[in-house]
């Protein structure tokens, strides 16, 4: 388990949009896996990929070096890391509150070992538990397309992983 | 216990690499010829995380070869005896019932494999099975939902997924065939013996089969001999599109 020092550098890397739902940070989304900075200003971020092939990686890599930039890091390097796999369980409280209020239903918190792939999901507009899946695969790989019975508005589901 | 041939390490690497990328190739033929737009969209996203699991395989083979050659050099500058995926994955697919019953091949053959390979010793392939796992589970959800309603549907659509199954089974038994293997890779945990893998991935396959009311086709195995390189003749044709742009223009960047 890494220890997050709140660094004035995690505290910039961590306020970097998701560019895909830009509502949630990359900390509320559980992406931003470490940062660590020296004397000498270089600074050393570690992020995971949500799905592996999600293409939102590069575009977040970029923004980190220019924010990072722009608050005087002479040097800034941005890792990929792979293991320990990314899970919606570490999704914030926050960037749940966060998406569901942006409409997009989040994922459930779930219990150790299994996906659940059949639990109701609550519509985000109306608040109904009566919906029901319109695809498995919405407009970006962590999406599903859902329907509301109750208001009639369909709505993205982040899936849990 | 010898201890594993250099490249034995780099091919089977490359085999499970192959399979995810060539398999996404020829998902993208589907965008935009889809039954339906949502289907577009689900075929789309399977082949990204098959691309996304393909591009983290190669970076590693690249790395473990030691030659400087990275994910794209492996992708668009290997020949086609290079490449080391199965046949099951590299022929055309353009009817909806062949592609679904290929999808539920390859995800049920994945989700087996990439649980064996979270316990691999090279650390880098257990972290990207331990990833891939729970995305090709929802792939293999997909393609036996598909399989069911076809099936289990009208006498149309029944015959067409019947057809498409049989079209598709002689080129299951390859995947088994662990031939190509250096057994020292499997003694040492790096690799997963695939005829242990056989039993598994048949009953997952067979449940679907069977609640889509179809029948297991009774067909002889198809002569394979993707992971020594020798492929059908639909590859160079897949390779020739994929690696075209990179080809013809080197060094290329958006
Ligand atoms: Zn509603």
């Amino acid at each position: 388990m890494v220890t997050r020092t709140r660094s004035r550098a995690w505290t910039v890397a961590a306020a970097v949009p998701d560019p895909e739902i830009p509502v949630v940070t990359i900390e509320d989304l559980g992406i931003l896996r470490d940062v660590t900075e020296d004397d000498v200003g270089r600074v050393h971020v570690q992020i995971t990929p949500t799905y592996s092939g999600c293409p939102a990686m590069e575009a977040i890599r970029n923004d980190l070096v220019e924010q990072l930039s722009d608050e005087g890091y002479r040097q800034v390097e941005v890792e990929f890391v792979l293991a320990p796999a990314w899970t919606t369980d570490w999704m914030t409280d926050e960037g749940r509150a966060k998406l569901e209020e942006y409409g997009v239903a989040p994922p459930a918190a779930r219990a150790a070992g299994v996906t659940p792939l059949t639990l109701s999901v609550r519509c985000p507009q109306c608040g109904s538990p009566d919906t029901r899946e319109s695809s498995r695969f919405g407009s970006t790989a962590c999406k599903s397309l859902w329907i509301c019975n109750a208001c009639r508005e369909p709505f993205d589901h982040f899936k849990a992983i | 216990m010898s201890s594993p041939h250099p490249t034995a390490h780099v091919d089977y690497l490359l085999a499970v690499a192959d399979d995810a990328l060539v398999n996404a190739q020829r998902l993208g033929w589907w965008i935009s010829r889809a039954p339906q737009l949502e289907e577009d969209v689900a075929l789309a996203n399977i082949g990204l995380d098959q691309l996304g699991q393909a591009r983290a395989l190669l970076a590693h083979a690249g790395q473990v070869e030691g030659a400087g050659r990275s994910e794209d050099d492996l992708a668009y500058l290997r020949d086609e005896r290079d490449f080391r995926n199965v046949h099951l994955v590299e022929r055309e697919q353009t009817d909806f019932g062949v592609a679904m019953a290929r999808l539920l091949m390859v995800a049920a053959w994945q989700s087996h494999l990439y649980a064996a390979l979270r316990g691999s010793t090279d650390a880098t392939l257990a972290a990207v099975a331990a990833k891939a796992v729970k995305e090709v589970a929802y792939h293999l959800d997909h393609a036996g939902r598909w399989v069911v309603r076809l099936g289990d549907g009208t006498e149309e659509s029944h015959l067409r997924m019947q057809a498409a199954l049989d079209a598709e089974w002689p080129h299951l038994e390859e995947l088994f065939d662990g031939s190509f293997l250096d057994p020292a890779l499997v003694a040492d945990g790096v690799a997963v013996d695939p005829a242990t893998l056989r039993e598994p991935v048949l009953s997952t396959i067979l449940a679907v089969v069977e609640e889509a009311t179809l029948a297991a086709p009774r067909v002889r195995p198809a002569v394979g001999g993707g992971r020594t390189g020798r492929h059908t003749e639909q590859m160079g044709y897949l390779l020739a599109e994929m690696q075209h742009l990179t080809r013809s223009h080197p060094g290329a960047t958006w």
